[in-house]
C-alpha cells in the first residue's frame, strides 16, 4: 500500500522531460528484446525488385540497395548496439566503484599510483584508445566491450574516488575502524550506500556514452560484420546515396539519437532525485 | 505614533507546507528600536530568531514564503523598497554581523579588498584613503598589526579574528543599526568575553542600535538591556534584561534559565518537558504541551499583554510563574561522591605525549616535533567522571584520539584496568577495544546517514557479541528507551531526528558496547540548553546504573562543574591544574584556569575587561619554561626557562607554577572571577 502511493506520488513528481525520456528508452529496450516479433520483415532478406524504395504502406521506413526493409532492420539494429553499452556500462561502473572506493579508503601510495594510472589512461583521446585495441585485438564482442570499460571506467574511478573520499574523513568510519570492523565492512556497509546514488547516475550517463562510441566503432567497420542489421553499419553502408536514398541512413540515425537523448533525459531526472550536482564530467 | 528607528510592526512570515497550510517561522512580532537601544533576542535553534534577524535587513529567504506585516526603517517600508534602494540601506541604515564569519567571508579577497569594498559603495571612498580607514577600523577592532591583517586572507585568520574583521566590515559604513546573529558560537570562552567586550566598548558611547540575536543567555545577559524570548515564532516575554532573568514570567523564560549550567550551584541543570515543534498547535497556547503551568484555559492562546512598563509577557498565568522562585525544586539526579579510596584506576595515562608530525623519509630535513600534548597525566576511577578542559587547540580532542587508540602518542602509556594497551586500535583484542567507546562532538558526521537507527544500533552488537539482527533488537530497544526514545525510532534515519535525538543514538551506541569508558568529546557542545541539560541528566543516570567512567572532553567550564568529579585544566597540550572539581573551581590557582573561569559569562552579569586580541596568544611558548608564559599576567624570569613544577593546593587538588600560593590568591582577588559558593 505504501509502495503504491510512493510510486504514484514519484510519477507526479518527475518532470515532462522525464516522461520522454522514460517513454523512449523503453520504447527501445522493447524494440530490441521483441525483434522477432517487432520487425515485418526478415531483417537480412534480399528484394531485389524493391531496391531504394521510399516509405510506403509496405515498407514503413523504405527499403536499402538490396530491398531489405529498413525498419526491420532498425528494430533489429539496436540489440547490438543496446548489448554492448549496457555490459560495458554495468562493468565499468562495477570495476571503477571498486577501485575508486579502495583508493580513497586505503589513500596513500596506492590511491597515488592508481590515480596516476587512471590519468594516464584519461589522456589518450578515447577514440585513438579504441581503434588501437581493436586493431590490436580484433572486433570480437569480448574485444569491443573490453575497450569500452577501459575507456569508460577511469572516469567512473574519478568521481567515485572523490565522492567516496568525502565520506572517509567523516567520523562514523572512524567509529568503524574503532569497532575493529574488517575492511571490507567498511567498504560495503558503511561507504557503499552513501555513494550508491552516485553510482546509479554515473550508470545512466556512461551507458549513452557508450552507445555513441559502439555506434560509432560500427559506423568506422569495426563492430558487427555486413549482412548483421546494426545502425552504425546502416549509415556507413548507406551513406554514399544521401542524396538519391537518405531513408537508410536518416532512421539509423534517430534511432542513436532517440536512444541517446533518452538515456541522458532518464540520467538527468535521477540525479536531479538524488540531489547530485552534474558538472561536467569525463 | 512616536517615530523609532526601525520599527517591525505586526511581522509574520510563513511557508506554505505540502497541504498548502502556512506554516509560521515568524508570527506576530513587534519590536521598536531606538537609536542606541541594545536588544537582545533569545530562543533555542528554530524559534525563528534568525528569520526575524533577516528580515530586518529587508531579507527574506525561500521560496513561496508569505509576509504580512512591515518593518519600518526611518519611515520607509523596506518590504516596498526597489533592490537598489535597499543596497543602498544595508551598510548605513543597518548592517549584520552573520554567524560564523569564517564562512561568511569571501576566501579569495584580502580582508582589505573585502572591507574597502563596503567603503566604495557607501561612501566612494578609494585607494589611500580606504586603505587608512580600513586599518585604522581593524585597530579598532583591537586586532594586532592591522596593516598585516588588511593583507590577509580570511583563512589566515583565527576564528575569533574573522568575527573581528566581520565586525568591522559591518561597522564600517557607520550604520545606525547592527545586527549580530550569533556572533560568538563557536569561539572559544576567552575568545568569546574578548568580543564582548569589544563590543560594549564599540557601542557604549555611540548612537547605534544593537539587536543581538543568540541561544546563549549569558551572551545576551553581558550585551544587552532589553531582552525578546522568543518560542515557536512568537515572542512570549520581553523586558529590561536584567529583571527579566531575575525574575521570569514566563514558563519558557524560567525553563531557558533553569536548564542553564550555573558556576554558582551545585548539581545538573534541569531540562524542560518536550521539546519544540516545527508544526506547533497555534489553536492553543503555543508552549501548552510543554509547561509545568498548564491549565484547561490555555487551550486558548494568550495574548501579549504588558504587565509592568516595557515588560510583556504572553502568558495566562504569569503571577504563579513569578510567584515560584528561579530555581524551585532540586534535580532529582545527584553526582556521586568524589572517590578517595585508592582504589585502583580503571584508565589512566601516564606521561602521554602526542605530536602531528609526519614520518618524513627527508630524515635531514625533519624539524623538532610540536608537541600538541605534553607529559598527560590522568587517572580516572570507575563510575567517575574526568573533564578535561581548554580553549581549541589545546589538544584535547588529541587526547581522546590517543585514548581510543586512533591516534599514536610520541611518548607515554594508556593502562586499562591495570593492563598496558596497545597504542593503536588495530593492534587492541576486541574486548580492550569494546571497554572504551568514544563519543563524537557532531552526530551528524558519527552517524552514517544511509543506516537506520537500527542498523546503528546493530553494528556494535554484532562486532562485539556476535549477536543476530533479532537478538540485537531486543538490546536496541532497552537502550533506546534508557535514552528516552521508543521503539519507533527504529526504523528512522538520522536525518530523520532533532540534534539531541541524534547524539542520544550515538550514545546508545556508545553503551550496547557495554563500556568501562566512555569518551564524551565535546558531546553537548552543539545542542541547545535544554537539549543539553537533558542530555547531561542521562548521562549522569547511566553511569550510575552502569558504573561507567567517563573522559568528558568540554569547554563549557559550567557543564563541567554540573557533570564531572575531577578536572584537568589543558592550555597547549600541558596540563595546568588538576584535581577534584570543587577544589579547582573554588580555589584555582593557575593563572590560567582563572582567566577561563573569568570569560565564563555568567547570570546576573559581571564586567567584562576589555584587553586586546594579543592577550589571547594562542602559540605556546616551546622553547622552555612554562607554557603559559606569554599570556600570564603575572609572568617572572623564572617563568621563561624553568618548567614550572607542580604543586599541591590541597589534598586532591594540585597545579603547575612557579608562584606561592598567597601570590596566586592575591591575583584572584584582582579578578572579578564568578563566585562558585553562594
Amino acid at each position: 500500500m505504501l509502495m503504491r502511493i510512493s510510486v504514484f506520488k514519484w510519477a507526479q513528481r518527475i518532470s515532462l522531460s522525464a516522461w520522454i525520456g522514460i517513454v523512449l528508452l523503453t520504447m527501445h529496450l522493447v524494440m530490441a528484446a521483441c525483434a522477432t516479433w517487432l520487425a515485418p520483415y526478415v531483417p537480412t532478406a534480399i528484394d531485389t525488385n524493391n531496391m531504394y524504395q521510399s516509405p510506403s504502406m509496405l515498407h514503413v521506413f523504405g527499403t536499402d540497395r538490396y530491398g531489405r526493409d529498413i525498419l526491420s532492420r532498425v528494430i533489429y539494429g539496436g540489440q547490438f548496439a543496446l548489448f554492448i553499452s549496457m555490459v560495458s556500462a554495468v562493468l565499468s561502473v562495477m570495476i571503477g566503484s571498486i577501485i575508486g572506493v579502495i583508493a580513497a579508503y586505503v589513500g596513500g601510495f596506492f590511491d597515488e599510483v592508481t590515480m596516476r594510472v587512471i590519468d594516464a589512461i584519461i589522456s589518450i583521446p578515447g577514440i585513438l584508445l579504441l581503434l588501437v585495441i581493436v586493431t590490436g585485438l580484433g572486433t570480437g564482442t569480448s574485444v569491443i566491450i573490453f575497450a569500452m570499460v577501459l575507456s569508460y571506467m577511469p572516469g567512473v574511478v574519478r568521481v567515485i574516488r572523490a565522492t567516496a573520499q568525502e565520506y572517509v574523513t567523516r567520523d562514523f568510519i572512524l567509529a568503524a575502524r574503532l569497532r575493529g570492523e574488517r575492511v571490507k565492512n567498511i567498504v560495503w556497509v558503511e561507504l557503499m550506500p552513501n555513494i550508491r546514488d552516485v553510482l546509479l547516475v554515473e550508470f545512466a550517463m556512461r551507458a549513452s556514452w557508450i552507445v555513441l562510441s559502439v555506434s560509432g566503432l560500427s559506423f568506422l567497420g569495426f563492430g558487427v560484420n555486413p549482412p548483421t542489421p546494426d545502425w552504425g553499419l546502416m549509415i556507413n553502408e548507406n551513406r554514399s546515396v544521401l542524396v538519391l536514398s537518405p531513408w537508410g541512413t536518416i532512421f539509423p540515425m534517430i534511432a542513436v539519437a532517440t536512444l541517446v537523448v533518452s538515456l541522458n533525459l532518464v540520467s538527468d531526472e535521477v540525479a536531479k532525485m538524488f540531489g547530485i550536482d552534474r558538472g561536467v564530467r569525463r | 505614533m512616536n517615530k523609532h528607528l526601525l520599527d517591525v510592526d505586526r511581522l509574520t512570515i510563513g511557508f506554505p507546507n505540502v497541504d498548502n497550510v502556512l506554516n509560521h517561522v515568524v508570527r506576530d512580532v513587534s519590536l521598536h528600536i531606538e537609536p542606541g537601544a541594545r536588544i537582545g533576542v533569545v530562543g533555542e535553534s528554530g524559534c525563528g530568531k534568525s528569520t526575524l534577524a533577516y528580515a530586518m535587513l529587508g531579507m527574506i529567504r525561500g521560496t513561496g514564503v508569505r509576509v504580512h506585516g512591515s518593518i519600518t526603517y526611518d519611515g520607509a517600508q523596506l518590504f516596498e523598497m526597489t533592490p537598489a534602494e535597499l543596497q543602498r540601506l544595508r551598510g548605513v541604515g543597518i548592517a549584520l554581523v552573520p554567524q560564523n564569519a569564517g564562512q561568511s567571508l569571501a576566501p579569495h579577497h584580502t580582508v582589505y579588498q573585502q572591507i574597502a569594498e563596503v567603503l566604495d559603495i557607501h561612501h566612494h571612498m578609494q585607494s589611500d584613503a580606504a586603505w587608512h580607514r580600513v586599518v585604522q577600523l581593524l585597530g579598532e577592532m583591537r586586532l594586532r598589526n592591522p596593516e598585516q591583517v588588511a593583507r590577509r586572507y580570511p583563512h589566515q585568520l583565527s576564528g575569533g579574528q574573522q568575527q573581528r574583521v566581520a565586525l568591522a566590515m559591518a561597522l564600517a559604513a557607520k550604520p545606525s543599526v547592527l545586527v549580530l546573529d550569533e556572533p560568538t558560537t563557536g569561539l572559544d570562552v576567552t575568545t568569546q568575553a574578548q568580543l564582548l567586550a569589544l563590543l560594549q566598548e564599540l557601542t557604549n558611547d555611540t548612537q547605534m542600535a544593537i539587536v543581538l540575536v543568540s541561544h546563549d543567555l549569558g551572551v545576551i545577559a553581558h550585551t544587552c538591556q532589553q531582552v525578546v524570548v522568543m518560542y515557536a515564532g512568537e515572542v512570549v516575554e520581553t523586558g529590561e534584561t536584567e529583571r527579566v532573568f531575575r525574575q521570569p514570567y514566563h514558563p519558557y523564560t524560567r525553563g531557558l534559565i533553569a536548564a542553564m549550567p550555573q558556576l554558582s550551584a551545585d548539581g545538573l541543570p534541569q531540562a524542560m518537558m518536550g521539546q519544540m515543534n516545527t508544526s506547533v498547535n497555534r489553536a492553543q497556547c503555543v508552549f501548552r504541551e510543554r509547561c509545568d503551568f498548564a491549565q484547561s484555559d490555555c487551550a486558548t492562546p494568550p495574548p501579549l499583554r504588558f504587565v509592568e512598563d516595557a515588560r510583556a509577557v504572553r502568558c495566562h498565568h504569569w503571577q504563579d510563574v513569578s510567584a515560584r522562585s528561579n530555581r524551585a525544586t532540586e534535580s532529582p539526579i545527584v553526582l556521586e561522591e568524589l572517590r578517595t579510596d585508592d582504589v585502583a584506576p580503571i584508565l589512566e595515562l601516564r606521561h602521554v605525549s602526542a605530536t602531528y608530525q609526519q614520518p618524513s623519509w627527508r630524515w635531514w630535513m625533519r624539524a623538532t616535533p610540536n608537541l600538541v600534548v605534553s607529559q598527560v597525566d590522568i587517572s580516572l576511577a570507575q563510575g567517575q567522571t574526568c573533564a578535561v578542559v581548554g580553549e581549541s587547540g589545546s589538544g584535547k580532542s588529541t587526547l581522546a584520539r590517543v585514548i581510543t587508540g586512533l591516534h599514536q602518542p610520541a611518548d607515554g602509556e594508556v593502562y586499562l584496568a591495570q593492563s598496558l594497551l596497545p597504542t593503536i586500535a588495530t593492534r587492541r583484542s576486541d574486548e580492550q577495544r569494546r571497554r572504551i567507546q568514544l563519543v563524537f562532538q557532531n552526530p551528524d558526521l558519527s552517524l552514517n546517514p544511509r543506516h537506520t537507527v537500527a542498523e546503528l544500533l546493530y553494528r556494535p552488537q554484532a562486532v562485539f557479541f556476535g549477536r543476530s539482527r533479532a537478538e540485537a533488537q531486543s538490546h536496541s530497544i532497552t537502550m533506546l528507551e534508557r535514552m528516552r526514545l521508543d521503539e519507533q525510532y527504529l526504523s528512522r534515519f538520522p536525518q530523520q531526528l532533532s540534534g539531541g535525538e541524534k547524539q542520544r543514538v550515538a550514545i546508545a551506541r556508545a553503551f550496547l558496547a557495554e563500556p568501562d569508558v566512555v569518551v564524551c568529546d565535546e558531546v553537548v557542545s552543539a545542542l541547545d540548553v535544554s537539549v543539553q541539560a537533558a542530555l547531561l541528566s542521562l548521562l549522569v543516570e547511566i553511569q550510575q546504573l552502569r558504573k561507567t567512567a567517563y573522559l568528558f572532553i568540554a569547554h563549557d567550564l559550567a557543564v563541567v562543574r554540573a557533570i564531572a568529579h575531577t578536572v584537568v585544566v589543558l592550555f597547549a597540550g600541558h596540563v595546568c591544574e588538576s584535581g577534584s572539581t570543587k577544589h579547582v573551581f573554588a580555589n584555582p590557582h593557575h593563572p590560567y584556569t582563572m582567566e577561563l573561569l573569568r570569560a565564563v559569562l555568567t547570570i546576573p552579569p559581571r564586567v567584562l575587561q576589555t584587553r586586546g586580541e594579543h592577550s589571547v596568544e594562542k602559540t605556546p611558548h616551546t622553547t622552555g619554561g612554562c607554557a603559559f608564559q606569554s599570556r600570564c599576567p603575572i609572568a617572572i624570569h623564572q617563568c621563561t626557562h624553568i618548567v614550572p613544577p607542580w604543586q599541591k593546593a590541597s589534598e586532591h587538588h594540585s597545579y603547575r607554577c612557579h608562584h606561592p600560593s598567597d601570590v596566586l590568591i592575591q591575583l584572584r582577588s584582582q579578578l572579578s572571577l564568578p563566585t562558585t559558593e553562594e
